[in-house]
């Protein structure tokens, strides 16, 4: 069970990954690749883990301790939520200009970039 | 390419890229283990810095750097979403009607939640130096809070309660609250960003100098933004429509 998490990580990457390949719908892929980059949150999270010790932050009467989950870790995970959902936000918006061009939201059905 | 070709290509480079993870996982520190060697000089760091949340002071005072850097990527997808969303030539605004039919009781709580979310999110946004948080979460729990409106009331409720106008404005400010702080940074102490402000005493409301400034600064930020780009997909979905059609 030592590295059970990673794995985890490495399975979400993949499967996202899986998603985006066999989608037949644009919206259906860009969640697809909101699970691929969820990999990344575990991987982070698992790098920073300590067995039996709390969370990076102390109270006004907690003392503080070296005894806590690493916080850089953490912060970067915090990064990568927000840019994810950006690039979600984007991408959906792009889903909804390739819908009104087109009339189609399959990738398949998109024949050739259009400028 | 056809489907199965793109199928056939993806087994072979997500194969590959399973057995080089495996490879690596499988030879990687262990899962859990004691020895953390950025949490040994991050914590010391944010304590010196009179910061509560350690993961507040790697953002906005270790790292401020890059959290500058993030907030730029959020106001540029906030202004490519509008790009990509303004309505067409051959499209229109109407004004909608106020035919929404909610549930009485969806109605009844989403009004009662609307305040406290809004006090929640404020909360999270302000004692983000002390407790889990920051300007990132309670940002978004603030957006969210304020869209419990549309659920519970209607569209033009929530397009009456949120002039989008002042909103750009309020993105605007919150970006540049957040420079003017790393500016007065070098005027003060000599480097962008470096928390100049008198740290005060760990644990309380006002502590960890430039952390709390910068946290309503992004606070806000990611509040309008969040707001903003959702205005423009309820636009898309619910006012803008081709000439000639009724929708």
């Amino acid at each position: 069970m030592n590295v059970y998490a990673y794995f985890v990580a490495g399975w979400l990457l993949i499967a996202g990954g899986y998603g985006i390949v066999r989608s037949r719908h644009m919206v259906h892929a860009i969640v697809s690749l909101a699970v691929s980059q969820s990999g990344t949150y575990v991987l982070l999270l698992a790098v920073g883990y300590q067995h039996n010790v709390t969370a990076p932050v102390f109270g006004s009467t907690e003392k503080p301790t070296k005894q806590v989950v690493d916080p850089v870790v953490q912060a970067m995970t915090l990064t990568d939520i927000v840019v994810s959902a950006t690039v979600t936000a984007l991408l959906l918006a792009l889903a909804v200009q390739v819908n009104k061009r087109q009339g189609t939201v399959n990738p398949d059905d998109l024949a050739a970039l259009e400028g | 390419m056809s489907r199965r070709v793109r199928l056939l290509v993806f087994l072979v480079g997500g194969g590959a890229v399973a057995v080089m993870f495996a490879l690596a996982f499988l030879s990687m520190p262990h899962f859990g283990r004691p020895e953390h060697l950025y949490r040994d000089l991050a914590v010391p760091a944010a304590v010196r810095h009179a910061t509560a949340n350690v993961v507040s002071s790697v953002n906005f005072d270790q790292r401020a750097i890059d959290t500058f850097g993030e907030e730029t990527i959020l106001i540029a997808s906030v202004v490519g979403t509008a790009a990509l969303l303004r309505p067409a030539k051959e499209e229109t605004e109407r004004r909608v009607p106020d035919t929404g039919r909610t549930l009485g009781a969806t109605r009844l709580v989403g009004y009662l939640l609307l305040p406290v979310s809004l006090v929640i999110g404020l909360d999270v946004v302000v004692h983000g130096q002390l407790t889990p948080g920051g300007g990132f979460q309670g940002g978004a729990v603030l957006a969210t809070g304020l869209h419990l409106l549309y659920v519970s009331g209607s569209y033009p409720a929530l397009d009456r309660l949120r002039p989008l106008e002042l909103f750009d404005i309020a993105d605007a400010l919150g970006a540049t609250t957040f420079a003017a702080v790393g500016l007065a940074g070098i005027a003060i102490a000599g480097s962008f960003l470096s928390n100049m402000v008198s740290f005060g005493t760990f644990g309380a409301l006002f502590s960890a100098g430039t952390v709390p400034i910068l946290n309503v600064a992004v606070g806000l930020e990611v509040f309008v933004g969040i707001v903003a780009i959702l205005a423009k997909f309820l636009e898309q979905d619910i006012t803008v429509v081709k000439e000639g059609d009724d929708g």
